[in-house]
């Protein structure tokens, strides 16, 4: 193996405000090497990549190229220093076809002559056993196409250190097997390559070290020969820490809700759930564990009737009477009138739920504009549970009328988790309520839910911290890739043994293929 | 026929060059609606340029009134066209109501700047007619005498060429060379774009006073050529009603420079028609006028039925750009 060095990173640390997405990581890529960079959601994989690409700018610390100091302040930069980044979004203009995406921005002195640009991707191409066909329209592309073209299109620009972000979560295993032997003819050509990845058994099958990350920090890099899943599933995860959220006994605890057989497919047709089935009970709160996109978000609105469930799913709901009641094929308002709540805090947090130019008390009129006799909105009532929820969830704002975007993160998710515990539920969703929450908030969410179970609501819970996990949850089901891959006792429960769970979908993947 | 064909391209110049100007807006993602307020700018500008330097030289020369007349209709449709830029891209805001209100500024700018600042500089509604007659409409000399095709295609004044040389130049721009292909990729993609290193702010506001410079020259054709030089007070409004049509043309020959130029012949001749056809009432001129209205808004269906992605409008046209918000 080459050992000459291609990339250093030293003392890097990068703040956000004052969330920390990486600190003090330092790591080395060598000529001709793949490095897989692993970490758990939210450990600063893509923030530390994004900053050897020029997206970002870190706020300490130094980058080395070939032993060279270097600076790199946009994407340009990076080019110019040979690092190509693949981003997990493609960047491609859709009515273009492959050759001109990867010849765009591109400035040489030449003139412009796109048979030659063809001609050239061709080259590179056959160099590395790509598939691709320059004159074709992107829009007619696989995904797995598409990709291609990113990746020749970062070659094209004469990369000689290429990062691939999660190159495998859009692939199916056969065309992640392609990708690999690309990687590797590129590895024999000089090439350093680092692969953003959480999925063990690929780390494992295609890389030379193996770099963790774990909540922004630098945990070490091992030699993948010498390394095994368990080790890595424990560097990646880390030790329990203690929490101290308070964790109350489970009360009058009676079945809530019956999910049996759930499937859901994406508009690709892929299933995105597989053949869910487990049980909810009242008075207890039930966490929902898995790598970020393993099924979470349709379960919740499958059950909340926002998503299509595949004929042959029930999910079955007892109301305090004792009585069944199928929800599916049922309308999203009428679910929620019978006390099933989801209050689901996306990645940008506004996205759902409320309504960002509009102001607290009518982001409660949201859900109640029906409700009243006259033709005209009913005010009051929102504009009283808006002053309560200001009141008891401390929200800071001006007032309740100004508008909620104006408000800063955790007192939008206040806002939104207050207004679903306030129409009484009898199971409340809620999905990754802490997101982006400082610890006071956070605890106080925690607090919010144990209230709430404690009343004998069922509460389901979504999460990414296995910690809190662990700690608030009385039982946590693992799901991998649309399938539920065990659920354990909350008191019980380890951090490895989650992360395990949460990974195991794809080494049963693997033998499926084999198996077939 | 030959005289109502003939008509009919001196008519589609017009069109043609409100087209072209928003087509060019368009590509870089901006929906201009101040073209029809950018084209009665680019009038008002021309009648002042042209009309400044009739009145102050003694024997003019045909030459330099025409080009003064472009400078500044350039000049005064590229200002306002500017103005649209700085809100839509710099300040990002909605590109509807900016363009709205550019139009309905324009339009009344227009019609207070002949009537108060061209008209009151001594002798201007002589000199200019007497101009629009001789310099603008100035047809190539040995072409008029080639009969029936002399007549439709060669006797037209220099603006006339000068749309078309433009056109058949900002298609091959668009199809053939890197500006091209980077202008379309920020009007497809802007955040593709500005990953592979091009100046997508620089684009935009480039695009769009070109384009507005384009556009308004439209209205300095219709004043000086087509009218001849008779600047009278419904000008405004018969521009802004060009300039409406201008912007469904864009539609109708699916951003596509070449195809604007036989499309904006077509809406020449549809637009005029009513005044040669004899013997039909009131009414039916009025029906007559629908007809370039109507077209477009077939082809527009047609078009989204079949769902070809080149003749979809640019994907991100009338959305503004954040860097942040990737």
């Amino acid at each position: 193996m080459n050992q000459e060095i291609a990339l250093e990173l030293k003392h890097i640390s990068k703040y956000f405000g004052s969330v920390v997405a990486n600190k003090d990581v330092s790591l080395t890529v060598r000529k001709g090497e793949i490095l897989s960079l692993l970490g758990e959601n939210g450990s600063g994989k893509t923030t530390l990549m994004n900053m050897i690409s020029g997206i970002y700018f870190p706020d300490e610390g130094q980058i080395f190229v070939n032993g060279k100091e270097i600076v790199i302040r946009s994407p340009l930069d990076a080019f110019h220093y040979g690092i190509g980044m693949v981003h997990q979004h493609f960047k491609l203009v859709d009515v273009f076809t492959a050759a001109q995406n990867i010849v765009l921005g591109v400035k040489d002195k030449k003139r412009f002559n796109l048979k030659e640009v063809n001609e050239r991707v061709m080259e590179i191409s056959n160099r590395y056993g790509f598939h691709i066909d320059p004159k074709k329209k992107i829009y007619d592309m696989s995904v797995s196409e598409k990709q291609t073209v990113e990746i020749v299109k970062v070659l094209y620009r004469g990369a000689d250190l290429l990062i691939l972000d999660e190159p495998t979560a859009v692939l199916t295993p056969q065309e992640t097997e392609k990708l690999f032997a690309v990687l590797r003819k590129m590895k024999e050509d000089g090439k350093a390559i680092i692969i953003i990845t959480h999925k063990l058994h690929e780390v494992l099958s295609v890389s030379d070290r193996v770099a963790v990350l774990r909540k922004g920090e630098y945990i070490g890099s091992v030699v993948t020969a010498e390394t095994n899943e368990a080790e890595l599933t424990e560097m990646m995860v880390g030790k329990r820490i203690e929490l101290n959220i308070d964790r109350p006994d489970p009360v009058d605890s009676r079945l809530k809700l019956n999910v049996e057989h759930l499937t859901c497919k994406n508009k690709e047709g892929v299933t995105t759930l597989d053949d869910v089935s487990f049980k909810a009970y009242s008075g207890e709160i039930l966490g929902i564990a898995g790598i970020s996109g393993a099924g979470q978000k349709e379960l919740l609105e499958a059950i909340a009737g926002l998503e299509y469930a595949y004929p042959g799913s029930t999910v079955t709901y007892v109301t305090q009477e004792g009585e069944e009641e199928e929800l599916i094929g049922l309308s999203p308002k009428e679910i929620r009138d019978m006390g099933v709540a989801l209050s689901f805090v996306p990645e940008d947090r506004l996205g759902m739920g409320l309504v960002g130019s509009m102001d607290m008390a009518d982001n409660m009129m949201l859900k109640s504009y029906t409700k009243g006799k006259t033709p005209f909105v009913e005010r009051k009532d929102p504009t009283s549970l808006a002053v309560k929820i200001m009141n008891e969830l401390e929200v800071v704002t001006p007032g309740i009328h100004t508008p909620v975007s104006r408000l800063s993160g955790g007192n939008v998710q206040k806002v939104l988790v207050g207004r679903e515990i306030a129409a009484s539920p009898q199971v409340l969703m809620v999905a990754y309520p802490v997101r982006g929450l400082d610890i006071n908030s956070s605890y106080l969410i925690y607090s919010l839910l144990n209230e709430q179970k404690q009343k004998g609501v069922s509460v389901i819970f979504v999460g990414e911290d296995l910690d809190v996990l662990i700690a608030l949850c009385d039982r946590i089901m693992v799901l991998a890739s649309g399938k539920i891959t065990g659920i354990v006792d909350g008191r019980t429960a380890t951090k490895e043994g989650i992360g395990l769970l949460m990974t195991k979908n794809e080494a049963m993947r693997q033998e499926d293929k084999n198996e077939s | 026929m030959d005289i109502f064909l003939a008509k009919a391209i001196e008519f589609g110049v017009i069109f043609l060059f409100g087209c072209i100007g928003e087509t060019l807006t368009e590509k870089s993602g901006h929906l201009n609606l101040g073209i029809p307020g950018i084209m009665c700018a680019g009038a008002a500008g021309g009648c002042f340029g042209a009309g400044i330097y009739l009145t102050s030289v003694e024997n003019p020369n045909g030459f330099v009134t025409v080009l003064l007349a472009i400078l500044f209709a350039c000049l005064f449709a590229g200002l306002l066209g500017g103005v649209y830029a700085f809100l839509t891209v710099s300040l990002r805001c909605n590109q509807n109501v900016t363009g709205l209100a550019i139009t309905i500024f324009g339009v009344g700018f227009a019609s207070f700047f002949i009537n108060s600042v061209v008209l009151t500089l001594e002798n201007a509604s002589t000199l200019l007619s007497m101009a629009g007659i001789n310099f603008f409409g100035a047809y190539l000399p040995i072409f008029d005498k080639m009969g029936v095709i002399g007549t439709i295609f060669f006797a037209h004044g220099p603006l006339a060429y000068l749309a078309i040389v433009i056109a058949i130049l900002s298609a091959l721009m668009l199809r053939k060379t890197r500006i091209g292909l980077n202008l379309r990729a920020v009007g497809e993609s802007p955040a593709t774009a500005d990953a592979a290193g091009i100046n997508v702010t620089l684009y935009k506001y480039v695009f769009i006073l070109v384009g507005s410079a384009i556009a308004g020259l439209g209205g300095l054709c219709y004043v000086m050529e087509y009218m001849g030089g008779i600047v009278g007070s419904t000008v405004s409004s018969t521009i802004e009603g060009i300039g409406w049509l201008s912007i469904a043309l864009v539609i109708f020959t699916l951003w596509k420079p070449d195809l604007a130029i036989v499309g904006s012949f077509l809406f020449g001749a549809l637009y005029i028609l009513s005044n040669y056809i004899t013997g039909v009432t009131f009414v039916q001129t009025k029906l007559l006028n629908l007809v370039p209205y109507m077209v477009t808004v077939i082809v527009l269906i047609i078009t989204s039925v079949r769902g070809k992605k080149e003749n979809q409008p640019p994907a991100s046209l009338g959305l503004s750009y954040f860097r942040e918000e990737r």
